[in-house]
């Protein structure tokens, strides 16, 4: 496979460079590959957006490099390049959109590249349907509702038809029914439009969906790999300060009991089906869970008891 | 509180004065202004009016809603016709007190707040009928001529698009921080002058603050997009002038300057 975004001992410090006690990043390796979809997370402060913003070239190494498809960030000559190449959304959706219509923001990428109008129009009407706003095209923009907003931004980013997107916690300030939406538009950019994307996110049930998570901590990667490998390791999270997601919290704590089921449990029918196939089959809770009736955290001391019977019984 | 600005009041339709190209909207605009400083008899006003009035029908624009435009300014044309009906020389139409007011006086006064009306009017039709982008593109096409002696045609055309998309979004914001403050116990309403302007500190401070971060944020969002000014920028919307457009702007400059010169 192809690399699409390579970082390479990447350091990089706020106020004076050298001393090492404004370091956001220090030293990260990290390759991603064309198709992959990647997500980043981490606690506040953990370096996470400002690794992100290298890879748009928006911020510049102190020392080591980045390229994107092979080029350099670092020089001047290839910022353009790099910024069609791997295109980046924002988590304010109200303070990226800059015309006053939607049609008209779709187009300001394509607009600052140069690109011929009849070729902008046929790129906007694709990137609008791509994103599922083609009934919008005339609509303002403060008129949309909050997840509305970030799919005209990642419209706006695919019109530049780049080959990577960046996306910068594009759900934190969005409601669930946004973060849905939003989350539905960028699994479906990766697989169908086979679009990279790196995804930085507080949310954990997001990173489940991706293809790799990377975890960073104090401004180097301390964890990468699979979700499952990376979410099994529910101690070392813990000690970074982040969550698991709620189903495979509840899978660990069963385990604290004695219930026998697989550590690498990501979805809820997952662990309906390991605790069906654990015990005895007759968990009432997972019938439950499996119809999404019970809320895994409320649920949990309930069920504990239950599935720990139930292996119990099993065995 | 802002249900009454009109800033940007834009009227959507597909009436023939819509569809005219901005600039030639913007230019025949330009022209009646000229022509309302040159005009001074009764019947060259009277065709100016009938003009405007024209266009108004042509728009299909409300009557009533482009005449509430005018309402703002009634205390200026008040103004000017009294100072001009009291400070003329002439015959005597009538006395109060001390002041004189003339035939000559009210004629001028009228022929002044006429062509106060006429002005706001013809502005009126143009915002009304064309849309803000439009305009700024408009704008932006019309000044670019002058880039060359380094009028900054592109950039002020940026800045009135930014600003008119994030009118409604700080409006937003005010009437948002308003409430909060209003929740804590602050009182916009009460006081005077004096302590009204002092109430609004709370409020502004922090709007400014916000303000200057999402400048900040949408910079690093236009940069994220390739924005680098307006050099080597094509347009997805390209304003061409057609037969209908050049047949607009002839046939009124023609009969404006027809009026201007014999009335």
């Amino acid at each position: 496979m192809e690399e699409i975004i390579r970082a390479e001992n990447l350091v990089y410090e706020y106020g004076p460079a050298g001393d090492g006690e404004h370091a956001a990043l220090r030293g990260i390796d990290l390759a991603v590959m064309r198709g992959e979809f990647v997500a980043i997370i981490g606690h506040n402060g953990s370096g996470k957006s400002t690794l992100a913003k290298h890879f748009n070239a928006l911020l510049l190494p102190t020392t080591g490099a980045v390229r994107v498809k092979g080029m350099i960030t670092s020089d001047p000559r290839n910022l353009w390049k790099i910024r069609q190449t791997a295109g980046m959304v924002f988590q304010n959706p109200d303070n990226q959109i800059v015309a006053t219509t939607v049609e008209e923001d779709v187009a300001f990428g394509p607009e600052n590249l140069g690109v011929a109008p009849a070729e902008i129009r046929r790129r906007v009407r694709e990137a609008l349907e791509c994103v599922d706003m083609a009934e919008y095209v005339r609509h303002a923009p403060h008129l949309l509702s909050g997840g509305q907003k970030q799919r005209v931004a990642i419209a706006g980013v695919i019109a530049m038809r780049p080959e990577c997107i960046i996306l910068d916690e594009p759900t934190a300030m969005l409601d669930p029914a946004g973060r849905r939406e939003v989350m539905r538009t960028i699994t479906g950019l990766n697989r169908e439009e086979g679009i990279t994307v790196v995804l930085i996110t507080h949310f954990m049930n997001e990173a489940v969906q991706a293809g790799r998570v990377i975890v960073m901590e104090a401004g180097r990667i301390a964890l990468d790999g699979s979700p499952r490998r990376v979410f099994s390791q529910v101690e070392t999270l813990r000690s970074l300060h982040l969550d698991v997601p709620q189903v495979t919290e509840l899978a660990y704590e069963l385990n604290k009991g004695g219930a026998g089921l697989p550590a690498d449990i990501l979805t809820v029918e997952e662990l309906a089906d390991a605790i069906t196939g654990a015990g005895s089959g007759r968990c009432a809770g997972a019938e439950e869970m499996r119809a999404g009736t019970v809320d895994p955290v409320d649920g949990r001391a309930d069920c504990r008891g239950r599935a720990a019977a139930a292996s119990c019984g099993g065995r | 509180m802002f249900g009454n600005i009109t800033i940007g009041q834009y009227i959507p339709g597909d009436s023939p004065v819509h569809r005219l190209d901005p600039r030639v909207k913007l230019f025949i605009t330009l022209v009646t202004i000229t022509v309302l400083f040159l005009v001074h008899t009764m019947a060259g006003y009277g065709l100016v009016l009938l003009f405007i009035l024209g266009a108004m029908l042509l728009a299909r624009l409300p009557v009533r809603f482009v005449l509430r435009g005018v309402r703002p300014l009634l205390f200026i044309v008040v103004l000017t016709f009294g100072l001009h009906l009291f400070m003329n020389e002439g015959r005597v139409l009538f006395r109060m007190g001390p002041l004189v007011a003339t035939y000559e006086g009210a004629y001028r006064g009228f022929a002044m707040s006429m062509r106060l009306v006429l002005l706001v009017l013809a502005t009126s039709i143009l915002t009304l009928s064309t849309s803000p982008i439009e305009l700024t593109d408009g704008i932006e096409s019309t000044l670019a001529p002058a880039r060359l002696v380094g009028v900054p045609a592109h950039e002020l055309a940026m800045m009135m698009t930014i600003a008119l998309r994030f009118i409604p979004t700080l409006l937003e914001e005010t009437d948002k921080i308003m409430k909060a403050q209003m929740a804590r116990g602050a009182d916009f309403q009460t006081g005077g002058v004096l302590q009204k302007a002092k109430s609004l500190v709370p409020l502004l401070v922090p709007l400014f603050v916000s303000a200057f971060r999402r400048a900040d944020e949408l910079a690093m969002a236009m940069e994220a997009r390739c924005y680098r000014g307006g050099q080597g920028r094509t347009r997805m919307k390209q304003l061409r002038v057609g037969a209908r457009d050049i047949l607009a702007a002839v046939g009124s400059t023609a009969a404006l300057v027809i009026v201007a010169v014999y009335l």
